[in-house]
């Protein structure tokens, strides 16, 4: 039992925080600390820096392109990344589709598509849920007809996190209606350019444009951008909701929002004195660090055991998912919570990297103006990603056997 | 970083695992609860044999070299046992305190035979009033002839109706010390009785007692220091005995959700019930995270470090605790509040260790004052 990291691990870790202080744009890592807009560009030339440096793909196997780094390798990573105010990569191309077309996908498309992701050159959205199927996704009714060496799609998917931005996007579509919902489903990669689709805005409730409703009208999709068999989909759904491991907690995220409301928490003041001096509040910023602490280590425990290859990743993933969000949510709340009456403005301008606040605001110029804002919208935290009530479902059903 | 236990460690796990199951079950233990002594002295000089009273004491004093996580994976075990051997009163606080604070002339006394189980003891230490404050100490040790008199009350001194001897605080003029004390000297009066969860615990009253000068544990007036360290040490193991008995109070519930049937059904098919199930499990992971961080950090140089990690998992623990208790017998129904079940004994152990040493709130306090500093 240790919980150090080794020598080596932590030479690693060096070499990591080394490349960042280098390389990670000060530009951007202004805007991930002080919570304002991020524009593609910032993910895109991110994922180009690490391209240059042969961490595109952490997470994928030597092979197609990856760095190969363990469990533990790649939290130190990501855990490094947070710290330093590195944008999130986007999971949707490197963590969602990727293993599915390494693991499923015949040669011509792995050829074809993963360098693209790795570069940057590919911006990939995920086309799973539906108006009418969230949680229930089997009951999808997206259909794909073939007609010779095309599919021929028609439908509507929703919940597209920044699909407008994004060169392609990866459905499932009802190929049958034969049997089990689940068995007539298909694991399609469309072109986002292709005629017949249409992308429209959904706006969130914390007034931004982060998601998107994706129409699909008479689509006419290649034959050889079927991945696996036809009506095998569901085995590759589940594979992809099953496969990304690391990094679903979010520690190394929280880890660095805590640090940033502890600070908030020094300079907003209270009577006269900082705030972190008030013994009810300082209270429920240990509570959160307590919770934070032991999923950390539930995290890293969860890391080390697939390190062993002692079993593969499991349904205590959802441990990390209920436990991840809860605890991002309650550091948004408390975060919201430390500006007083200053969590009421709406200033949209505000979040603007540029904006320097009109004069008496310098305060929420500084670290307020986001703060509101990230509360209502990490309400989709305990949402998305199968929602906690499903997560509880899986370690009902799969761990328990209930 | 490695989460695994050794082999000696696993092997040490095993044994322990097969004497709960075979020698130590529910209804031997309800009766013993129920004897005089409370507790099994049979079972004593067994946790002696397995070597777990000698455990955390150097080898030159008949000891182990063992360190926390040693006494982790014991007391995860004796938690599933609901064992009612004073071990962490007598071997991990007391044991703890000689060791730490004793002279080399006390250790080679007192560890032996404590090591060999003939020899109990329990820390007379809280009192009357002033709930967990380690630091408060109104007991007074004034010289009297070579050595000194003590006079006192001290509050609900766990595992004292079995102790041979008692390691009491008290003030004198500089500070706190600590005196080894025959349970049976004069001036000393227990007022014995069991505990909701079937221990033994005594209020102990000095008045006059008379101990001579090699009773004095360390230097005059500096063991609060000791007696902190050695409070990390026992909430340490309190911490992982209430994450063997969540574990152990987990198995039993989804036993039951899966052949209690209501409407036709196992109960467990019903999803109220299923995600009660969940969140247990998920407190019971995060527990175990946050004991496995006591039990490393423990052993740790630096004090602050060890305080704040052990206040962190004390507080966290027990709230995770209350959670599984309470819902476990939520979950067995009228089942959950007999006495003839194990649940509700499994349920009272962990309200009390949540209540030993300082409560969730305490601890909770002690963590957040850190955060004053940094």
């Amino acid at each position: 039992m240790d919980l150090n990291f080794t020598a080596e691990e932590q030479l690693f870790r060096e070499e990591v925080r080394s490349f960042l202080r280098a390389k990670l744009p000060a530009e951007i890592s202004r805007k991930v600390h002080g919570g304002k807009r991020l524009e593609k560009s910032d993910f895109v030339r991110w994922q180009q820096l690490l391209n240059e440096r042969g961490w595109g793909a952490v997470g994928w196997p030597a092979a197609f392109g990856g760095t190969g780094w363990n469990a533990v390798q790649q939290h130190i990573f990501d855990e490094e990344c947070a710290d330093a105010g590195a944008p999130l990569q986007l999971p949707f191309g490197l963590k969602m589709v990727a293993p599915v077309i390494m693991a499923f996908g015949n040669p011509a498309q792995q050829q074809r598509f993963l360098p693209r992701i790795v570069d940057g050159s590919d911006w990939w959205c995920q086309g799973y849920s539906e108006p009418g199927s969230g949680s229930d996704l089997a009951s999808l009714t997206t259909r794909a007809v073939r007609e010779g060496d095309h599919y021929t799609v028609n439908g509507q998917k929703t919940w597209n996190t920044l699909g407008q931005y994004a060169d392609w996007i990866f459905c499932l579509v009802r190929t049958s209606t034969e049997g089990r919902p689940q068995t007539g489903i298909s694991f399609l990669l469309i072109d986002m350019k292709t005629p017949g689709i249409t992308v429209r805005p959904i706006i969130m409730l914390d007034g931004e444009h982060e998601i998107n409703e994706v129409w699909f009208e008479d689509v006419r999709v290649p034959v050889e951008n079927l991945i696996g068999e036809e009506n095998k989909g569901w085995t590759y759904a589940k594979f992809l909701l099953g496969h990304e491991r690391t990094g679903i907690a979010g520690v190394g995220r929280s880890k660095r929002e805590l640090k940033k409301l502890k600070d908030i928490a020094r300079k907003e003041t209270a009577n006269g004195r900082p705030l972190i001096e008030d013994q009810r509040f300082r209270d429920r910023i240990a509570q959160v660090e307590l919770e934070l602490m032991a999923l950390e280590i539930t995290n890293l425990r969860v890391i080390s055991a697939e390190g062993e290859k002692k079993r593969a990743p499991g349904p205590e993933a959802s441990i990390l998912k209920i436990k991840g969000s809860e605890i991002q949510q309650m550091l948004t709340e408390l975060q919201m919570q430390t500006l007083g009456h200053y969590a009421l403005p709406y200033l949209d301008e505000a979040l603007d990297a540029d904006w320097q606040g009109d004069a008496g605001m310098e305060a929420y110029a500084d670290h307020a103006a986001s703060l509101s804002g990230h509360y209502f919208n990490f309400r989709k935290t305990t949402i998305y990603g199968g929602s906690n009530e499903i997560q509880k479902n899986i370690i009902s059903q799969m761990i328990l056997g209930l | 970083m490695d989460f695994n236990y050794t082999e000696e460690q696993l092997a040490l796990q095993d044994t322990l695992r097969r004497f709960i199951a075979k020698d130590y079950g529910f209804e031997h233990r309800r009766a013993l609860a129920k004897s005089a002594d409370g507790f099994d002295r049979s079972a004593w000089k067994t946790f002696a044999d397995f070597g777990i009273l000698a455990l955390p004491f150097h080898e030159d004093f008949g000891g182990l070299n063992g360190n926390a996580v040693d006494t982790m994976l014991v007391m995860e075990m004796l938690g599933r046992g609901l064992a009612l051997e004073p071990y962490v009163s007598s071997v991990v606080l007391c044991g703890g305190l000689i060791r730490d604070a004793g002279s080399t002339a006390q250790k080679e006394e007192l560890l032996p035979t404590l090591a060999g189980g003939e020899l109990m003891l329990a820390f007379a230490h809280f009192e009357p009033g002033a709930r967990y404050e380690s630091g408060h100490v109104a007991t007074t040790a004034t010289a009297a002839g070579s050595g000194w008199q003590l006079d006192g009350t001290k509050a609900v001194v766990l595992g004292a109706p079995s102790a041979d001897k008692l390691i009491v605080s008290a003030r004198d003029g500089k500070g706190i010390s600590l005196f080894l004390v025959d349970a049976k000297a004069p001036g000393v009066t227990l007022r014995a009785y069991p505990t909701q969860d079937g221990a033994r615990a005594a209020d102990i009253r000095l008045v006059k007692v008379q101990v001579a000068a090699a009773a004095l544990i360390g230097t005059a007036g500096n063991a609060l220091p000791a007696i902190e360290r050695a409070l990390d040490y026992a909430n340490a193991a309190l911490c992982a005995e209430a994450v063997g008995i969540m574990s152990a109070l987990n198995e039993v519930t989804l036993e039951y959700l899966k052949t209690r049937k209501q409407f036709g059904v196992p109960i467990g098919k019903f999803q109220a019930l299923q995600h009660r199930m969940a969140d247990m499990v998920i407190a019971t992971e995060q527990a175990r995270s946050m004991a496995t961080l006591a039990a490393v950090r423990v052993d740790s140089r630096d004090a602050a470090e060890r305080s704040r990690s052990v206040a962190a998992a004390k507080a966290y623990v027990t709230q995770s605790a209350r959670l599984v208790g309470q819902q476990a017998v939520q979950l067995h129904g009228g089942m959950g509040v007999v006495d003839e079940l194990n649940v509700a004994h499994y349920f009272k152990r962990l309200t009390m260790i949540g209540l030993t040493f300082g409560d969730a709130d305490y601890h909770l306090g002690r963590f957040s004052d850190t955060l004053l500093a940094a």
